[in-house]
């Protein structure tokens, strides 16, 4: 049994194994920090910063997915800095993305009463929706780069590294080899980066369809033509709009 | 592409294949080198031979700005439009030489004779406008057109040396390296033996006692460092030189390596004997082609020598350096993103804790310093920790090293004691503003510094004489605005600079530097909106206070400054 920790969040005594991190303490005592990028089994990386907390003696706000207890500590995790630093985040976010698929990040911005057109000359990212591949449609203008597909994708599910990044800063997103389309790279269609994915940008390419107002019966009328564009492939090229 | 031939680099790579995923960098400067840019075909075979995921690759070529995935042209030139540089008519030269381009490249299909590409700062601001021509520093101040730079090897620029005092620089400013028999002759690795004769506790001891703190700008006591790394559990030690020097204004470590590298060389040394390092990377940014030539021929020298080696004359010290070379991010300056480019990933800052110095460079400990604080330590054995804090003040000990840039009279890299005025370095030693013209503000510490103006010209130059009047000393770069110049312009500026430099990982940065840039485009075009005063500060605010690293929480200290000095610039007129 490790040793406990005493800390103080938001005036209330708290004790908390060693090594926890601050968010783990204060849910423990009912004080629920937000998080965007965090996940209970991906490896947290501290992206958002939207759980960043105030630490007496600390030069910046301290994101508690990551950040240790440690004994003695006194944190505040609603002080005006910390919902400056939320709501802005949050605003900012929504002049870069599509959030319309991520209830909980709206719900956010409600909380926090961030305004989402407070950039309304921004640029957004909104390329084109992504379908290469019979399984899912990756639609990036939704992607907030919280990493976790990239990293299920490696080293904290599946090890079959057919995604990482292209680009940099604002430009990043998510990609392959050269761009090259998801049934050409290592991908075993797993389905765990749908899974982990908060937002929408990943989706299950007949959950598409039927958002797009295609019934079930058009949605097996569109794949049965395309596995039997499959089969003839040995000796023709597929159609347009072809599965492969 | 299939009449390109893989056989020459698949030769080097073999050199490179037991490096693993560390080799990465290399591996994809040697394709680039072979082929002009990285064809699919080389990424594929350089992925298999270190044993890298395809997209892992992909994702570091695309994350370095100098690794081009498609044939460029023949020539590329590059032209920094940085604030040094814009003030000397860096858009002039931009637009001159693509004028003068375009009328050349017409063969279509075919490679574009010559490109011309914006560049971040090259590192060469007493030169501006400044330019990279094949990745060659030169000046652009009388070239008309790009034939007068690429007819002929283009000349190095001769580096300006201004002094008080010459202990840094004493080798420097003969136009070339110093070379080792030189350096012998002015009494170089000396300190080196005397250090080979102590135990390396007592290196540290005496480092400890000269106050020596890091010159790269976090200004951290290096003897801390280096005893906090000596003490931590492990066998492997890494020794690394932060020679990734990209902040807009600073140029001083380029100096020191073209024209004295066995100073930085036997620094390192002793370095890494103190904190008891085998292996040191000296991680020099992709931009500095000729200061990376200097210091390989430097580091063959000293091998030769016995100064580097499996015995270091006649002790049981064994010790190597390797170099690196950036490929053009600002973001590997900061010392974990470094650490992840050596290691062949995206220049993505690592969270701390953990630190360097329990666990940094392949997860070992870690001494990461900066050159210049290197080239102090063999001045510290020389004359030991009581001399050396004559120098200087008593908070600051030891020479400093100032990059001076923009409009002055005489810009170039200045040594001066810490201590000394403003207002000696600015006008007794470096001439004034250029043309006797008022002053209007000086830029202390760079893209990621603090505006200020005449009103702290009597600020003496130590760390706590700047803090007490809110000013960082950075890395050392003072920049000069005249008061012709335009705030608003050279505000955009460093927004884009931070905005194309961020890594993209925390979303305040990510996102702050790309909304500061667009707003700070608005208002330099006149057009500011009645909220954008209110937006500049809830962006600056939070990515000063919420980013990870020291990019995004320096990224608006300049504008924050700004807004403060001169608030009208920043709101539309009533």
């Amino acid at each position: 049994m490790p040793e406990d920790i005493h800390l103080k969040i938001n005036g209330q005594a708290v004790s908390a194994p060693a090594g926890s991190t601050i968010l783990k303490a204060a849910s423990s005592v009912g004080v629920e920090i937000p998080t965007i990028c965090y996940h209970d089994y991906c490896t947290s990386n501290g992206l958002c910063r939207i759980c960043v907390v105030e630490v007496s003696g600390a030069r910046t706000l301290t994101p508690a997915c990551v950040a240790k207890v440690n004994e003695g500590m006194e944190i505040q995790t609603d002080s005006p800095r910390v919902r400056r630093a939320r709501k802005t985040i949050l605003e900012m976010l929504a002049a870069s993305v599509d959030l319309s698929d991520a209830p909980d990040i709206q719900a956010m911005l409600v909380e926090y009463q961030a305004q989402p057109d407070r950039y309304p000359d921004a640029q957004t990212r909104s390329p084109e929706v992504i379908q290469d591949n019979p399984m899912y449609i990756r639609d990036y203008a939704k992607c907030i780069l919280c990493w976790r597909c990239v990293q299920v994708c490696a080293e904290d599910a599946q090890f079959t590294y057919a995604i990482n990044f292209s680009g940099r800063g604002y430009r990043t997103q998510i990609g392959t080899f050269f761009n090259r389309p998801i049934p050409e790279t290592t991908c075993v269609f797993c389905g765990q980066c749908i899974g982990v994915c908060p937002t929408g940008a990943l989706k299950p390419k007949k959950q598409w369809l039927m958002e797009q107002g295609q019934t079930t019966d058009e949605i097996m009328r569109l794949t049965r033509s395309q596995r039997r564009a499959k089969t003839k492939k040995t000796t023709q090229p597929a159609p347009e709009g072809g599965a492969a | 592409m299939d009449d390109l031939d893989l056989s020459p680099l698949k030769d080097r790579l073999r050199l490179l294949q037991p490096k693993g995923r560390s080799g990465l960098l290399p591996a994809l400067h040697t394709a680039q080198d072979l082929y002009g840019y990285i064809p699919e075909f080389a990424a594929e075979e350089i992925a298999r031979t270190l044993r890298v995921p395809l997209a892992d690759v992909y994702g570091v070529i695309d994350f370095y700005a100098l690794f081009l995935k498609q044939p460029a042209a023949r020539t590329v030139i590059h032209v920094c439009a940085d604030p040094a540089c814009a003030m000397a008519g860096a858009d002039g030269v931009m637009k001159r030489f693509s004028q003068s381009v375009a009328s050349k490249n017409t063969a279509e299909g075919s490679l574009p004779e010559l490109v011309v590409e914006r560049a971040p700062c090259l590192g060469l601001c007493e030169h501006a406008p400044a330019v990279l021509v094949q990745g060659r520093g030169a000046t652009a101040s009388s070239a008309q057109s790009y034939q007068d730079l690429v007819k002929g090897k283009p000349e190095h620029p001769r580096s300006v040396i201004g002094r008080s005092i010459n202990l840094l620089t004493a080798n420097c400013g003969k136009g070339r390296p110093t070379t080792l028999e030189e350096y012998r002759q002015s009494g170089g690795y000396q300190a080196l033996e005397k250090a080979l004769s102590m135990r390396p506790g007592e290196i540290i001891t005496m480092v400890k006692a000269s106050g020596l703190v890091g010159r790269g700008g976090a200004a951290f006591p290096t003897g801390m460092k280096w005893e906090a790394a000596a003490n931590a559990p492990g066998e492997i030690r890494y020794l690394v030189c932060n020679a990734d020097e990209a902040e807009p204004g600073t140029f001083k470590d380029r100096v020191m390596m073209e024209e004295d590298p066995h100073r930085l060389l036997e620094g390192m040394i002793i370095a890494a004997y103190a904190v008891g390092a085998q292996k040191a990377y000296l991680y020099i940014r992709g931009e500095y082609l000729y200061p990376y030539e200097v210091m390989s021929r430097a580091i063959d020298e000293a091998a030769a020598a016995g100064w580097i080696g499996e015995t270091i004359h006649g002790s049981d010290f064994r010790f190597e350096i390797e170099i690196r070379r950036g490929a053009g991010a600002y973001i590997c300056g900061e010392e974990t993103a470094l650490f992840e480019s050596i290691e062949g990933k995206r220049g993505f800052p690592r969270l701390k804790p953990p630190f360097p110095t329990t666990a940094g460079l392949f997860g070992r400990p870690t001494v990461i310093n900066n050159v210049e604080t290197l080239c102090n330590v063999p001045l510290i054995l020389n004359l030991g920790a009581e001399e050396y804090r004559k120098i200087g003040t008593e908070k600051s000990p030891g020479p400093k090293l100032f990059c001076l840039s923009g409009d002055v009279a005489r810009p170039g890299l200045y040594e001066v004691p810490f201590g000394i005025p403003l207002r000696v370095l600015l006008e007794e030693l470096a001439g004034g503003v250029r043309g006797q013209r008022p002053l209007q503000a000086i830029l202390f510490g760079g893209a990621a510094g603090v505006f200020t103006t005449e009103k702290d010209l009597d600020v003496r130059l130590s760390f706590e004489d700047l803090r007490a009047v809110g000013l960082p000393l950075g890395s050392g770069v003072i920049t000069v605005f005249d008061d012709t110049r335009d705030m608003r312009d050279i505000c955009y500026r460093l927004a884009r600079f931070f905005a194309e430099e961020s890594c993209g990982k925390c979303y305040p940065c990510q996102i702050g530097t790309q909304r500061q840039e667009e707003i700070l485009h608005r208002i330099n075009r006149s057009q500011p909106q009645s909220e954008d005063w209110d937006r500049l500060q809830d962006i600056g605010w939070t990515m000063s206070d919420a980013s990870i690293c020291g990019l995004g929480q320096t990224a608006a200290s300049a504008v924050l400054s700004a807004m403060r000095l001169w608030p009208h610039l920043f709101k539309p007129s009533v």
